[in-house]
């Protein structure tokens, strides 16, 4: 029997991370994370878990550890955030090209210079081009689930790939809600154990982690884009089937709310998503036609299903909470970039919520009535920092 | 949705407050709720806030409160430090311990305006029923009373749920002291 709890997203996720069963846990605290591992600790003094715990020195050694572990075929977790996240940075394209299927949490957070302990997203986006996939959460409930999803995805054999699911620091590691956790029976038969002929074998031996010149790499290179090609279904097939099992699914990599008939929507990863639902409910009520986006999945970026919008909204925007200085919102490049070919829509993107900045919801509501504006063809500049202290 | 802020001090409990009437809440009556603390460093002794939502539909709003249906301060000398009134709706509770009368609190301008105001002295209820100055559960009992926030016995639940069982007889009979106290109060008025 599932039985439900009144938790923090951080909380949550452990649960998500005990459930799936993993053999090896490393990881070094960090603010906002820290409660995660703790409880994860936690678990293991209280007997309710057997996973060998690995107190590490550093960010760095807990990823080394995670792939040390991983290469001996052991299902493997971590969690970090911020300047933890960048100081295990080199390792996790050690684990993501040797096709180790660690899952971590990044509990976000935004990177220094100014130092700040607060929630952006700027730490998981830094990570782009790491290898890998980036899953993103509204709510405790879905990060616990969505650890579970993440061990299915990493691990099915033709992906063989590392997930990182992402929790905004505070708005959800600190934020407590009430839960349902589903009982171990109904997981493992979600969650089968992990087998892989990838690691290290005294009667099977072979080299991981191998040097690749110039002869082959482009050829690996190749097979890790087909990777996340294929990543897409497994992504939807896995949150479907979790759906079927445990009664929870989430849309797979995007999920329309209210988008039916809708004259301008907003894009949104994260839980600001949840906050936009309280908005677009409010706008309907005074007959507004608004609706909304969840992004969940990052990388791979669900390019088909936003190519396919090309012109089916007046305007579309899109929330950011990290920006590629010199350019645009981190989330905005990727929407725009997959309506390239032209479209009749006007786009925007708005950069919030930097830092731990709330963003409130009359400023979601202003979103919507910029977006309002530029479907009439009104003058809005493109990228627009909303909430500035000198307006 | 109801909202409530909680002021307290690190260390002093308001936020296990704001947890107790969130679990009461959603674990014990099928509401929905959210709790949160005021996002960043703790440390002893500074002043903190605390959060409660409640709600019949799921709540999703990750954004910050502004707007109180009640407001709790467990120490009134928070009052000097921060804007313990901000936001308080005209219809809003407002439940404090301090030693001090409603009459005398109303003749000081910052709460003269609060229509359903609630002094307690809960730091004399806790010395008395607990042993130690600890305000938590007492000023949530109070609240329930005042704002009927939830029922008194879904509380006593989440205590039992989330204390350790040497704490939980002691907290449940001051919080049970303080919620008969307000409700006599208010059958008076």
């Amino acid at each position: 029997m599932s039985r439900k709890a009144f938790l923090s997203a951080n909380e949550a996720a452990a649960h998500g991370v005990r459930l799936s069963r993993p053999d090896v846990v490393s990881a070094y605290p960090i603010t906002p994370q820290t409660t995660l591992v703790e409880k994860i600790a936690d678990f293991l003094a209280d007997g309710e878990a057997d996973y060998r715990y690995m107190m590490v020195e550093s960010e760095h050694s807990a990823m080394a550890s995670a792939l040390g572990a991983s290469m001996m075929g052991a299902r493997t977790f971590t969690a970090s955030s911020s300047q933890g996240l960048l100081y295990m940075c080199e390792m996790l394209s050690y684990v993501s090209g040797a096709r180790h299927p660690v899952v971590m949490v990044d509990a976000n957070r935004s990177t220094a210079t100014p130092w700040n302990i607060y929630g952006d997203q700027r730490d998981a986006f830094s990570m782009r081009d790491s290898g890998w996939i980036m899953l993103f959460v509204e709510s405790g409930q879905e990060a616990l689930d969505t650890v579970i999803q993440a061990y299915r995805i990493a691990e099915d054999p033709e992906i063989m790939t590392p997930v990182m699911v992402n929790l905004d620091g505070f708005t959800l590691t600190h934020t407590y809600d009430m839960v349902e956790i589903p009982d171990q029976e109904t997981v493992d038969r979600y969650l089968p154990a992990f087998r892989t002929d990838n690691k290290m074998s005294l009667s099977a031996p072979k080299t991981l982690c191998q040097t690749v010149g110039p002869d082959f790499h482009t050829e690996g290179r190749y097979l890790q884009q087909a990777v996340f090609e294929k990543a897409k279904q497994v992504i939807a097939g896995a949150d479907a089937e979790y759906g079927r099992i445990i009664g929870r699914s989430y849309g797979g990599m995007t999920e329309e709310y209210r988008c039916g008939d809708a004259e301008t929507a907003l894009v949104a990863a994260g839980s600001v998503a949840g906050t936009a639902r309280v908005v677009v409910d409010e706008l309907r009520r005074q007959g507004k036609k608004v609706g909304l986006i969840k992004l969940r999945s990052y990388r791979p970026f669900p390019k088909e299903y936003f190519a396919g919008l090309r012109d089916r909204f007046a305007a579309l925007g899109v929330i950011d909470r990290s920006i590629s200085f010199g350019f645009e919102g981190t989330i905005y490049s990727e929407v725009k970039a997959c309506m390239y070919g032209g479209t009749k829509t006007a786009l925007g993107n708005f950069i919030v919520g930097l830092g731990g900045r709330d963003i409130p919801k009359t400023q979601i509501a202003q979103m919507y009535d910029k977006l309002a504006r530029m479907a009439a063809g009104e003058p809005e500049k493109e990228i627009q920092f909303l909430g500035m202290r000198w307006e | 949705m109801i909202e409530i802020r909680w002021h307290g001090r690190g260390g002093n409990g308001a936020f296990t407050a704001a947890r107790l009437l969130g679990h009461a809440a959603s674990i014990h009556e099928g509401k929905a709720a959210q709790a949160f603390p005021s996002f960043g460093p703790e440390r002893r002794g500074a002043p903190v806030q605390g959060f409660t939502r409640i709600a019949e539909q799921t709540i999703t709003d990750h954004s910050q409160v502004y707007q109180c249906d009640c407001v709790i301060v467990l120490d009134e000398t928070l009052c000097d430090a921060a804007d313990t009134t901000a936001g308080l709706k005209e219809s809003g509770v407002y439940v404090i311990n301090t030693a001090r009368s409603a009459e005398e609190l109303r003749a000081d301008p910052r709460f003269s305006d609060i229509k359903n105001l609630f002094p307690i002295d809960a730091t004399q209820i806790a010395l008395d029923l607990l042993g130690a100055p600890i305000v938590n559960t007492v000023l949530l009992g109070a609240a329930v009373g005042a704002a009927d926030l939830v029922k008194m016995e879904s509380v006593e639940m989440a205590i039992d749920d989330m204390m350790g069982e040497s704490l939980r007889g002691k907290n449940k009979t001051a919080a049970r002291a303080a919620f008969e106290k307000v409700k006599e109060v208010r059958r008076n008025e």
